[in-house]
């Protein structure tokens, strides 16, 4: 199988992914509803994943590969975690607008 | 579309399509076993996870109060001056030679050799993770704590 940065210079790669994490930064910055967000988050992890996956593709190296994998099961537990905050938080102020959460402070 | 699209439910179905895209790019770049995984993980699971929370919360049909203008354009500005730096920064990755190998790579038997290996410790580590996440999520889940 041929690889296939031979025809596509790595460059395109690390364009893609950095438009793909500030995407998401933008997103954590634009938004008020706190399910967006951490939609957002995942799609900076998306983007360090790509990046990941395409370096170790130049190299030829499982290791970046594993590393992605980590991620993966990092960010799935993050999620789960994370969501069950939130509708416990719903709970308490029937909101998920995050200028609601600013009491969290007290 | 994730960011702008009014309705959650339509933000976590434009995400899906960008997982699908990731892992047609995985496929390109011969991590097939990656591929495979991320499907399962993020389609699968994550966005199930997301979709069942936001229909559990019933937010379909709100209108979400938004940031003021001038919070939105400083957003937009903040995050154009990131991507400027990275693409600064990131720049010259071209002169790395590219080493071919037989595509092999991202084979499950390469990727299980290492992993069960050399990344032994992480592994396990990564397991009691998922221990304590899944404690955490019951604790939290519980309507009252005693």
């Amino acid at each position: 199988m041929n690889n296939l940065l031979n025809t596509i210079p790595v460059n395109d790669y690390i364009l893609l992914s950095a438009i793909l994490f500030t995407i998401g930064v933008l997103g954590v910055l634009f938004r008020r509803n706190a399910i967006i967000i951490f939609m957002c988050i995942e799609l900076m992890l998306n983007a360090v994943n790509l990046l990941l996956v395409a370096f170790s593709t130049l190299h030829n190296q499982p290791d970046g590969q594993i590393f992605v994998f980590f991620i993966m099961a990092v960010a799935a537990a993050e999620v789960a975690v994370g969501l069950a905050i939130l509708v416990m938080v719903y709970r308490n102020f029937t909101s998920v607008d995050i200028n609601v959460f600013n009491k969290l402070k007290w | 579309m994730v960011v702008v699209s009014k309705k959650p439910v339509h933000s976590v179905l434009y995400l899906i399509f960008c997982f699908f895209t990731i892992a047609g790019h995985y496929l390109l770049l011969n991590a097939q076993f990656l591929a495979a995984v991320h499907i399962i993980v993020y389609a699968g699971a994550i966005m199930v996870l997301f979709l069942f929370t936001i229909m559990f919360l019933n937010m379909n049909a709100e209108v979400e109060p938004h940031k003021p203008i001038l919070l939105k354009v400083s957003a937009v500005i903040a995050a154009g001056l990131l991507l400027a730096v990275f693409t600064g920064v990131l720049k010259g990755a071209e002169q790395i030679p590219v080493i071919s190998g037989d595509g092999q790579i991202g084979m499950v038997k390469n990727l299980g050799l290492v992993l069960y290996t050399k990344y032994m410790m992480p592994f396990e580590v990564a397991a009691i993770l998922f221990l304590s996440a899944m404690v955490g999520v019951v604790m939290l889940g519980k309507k009252d704590l005693r």
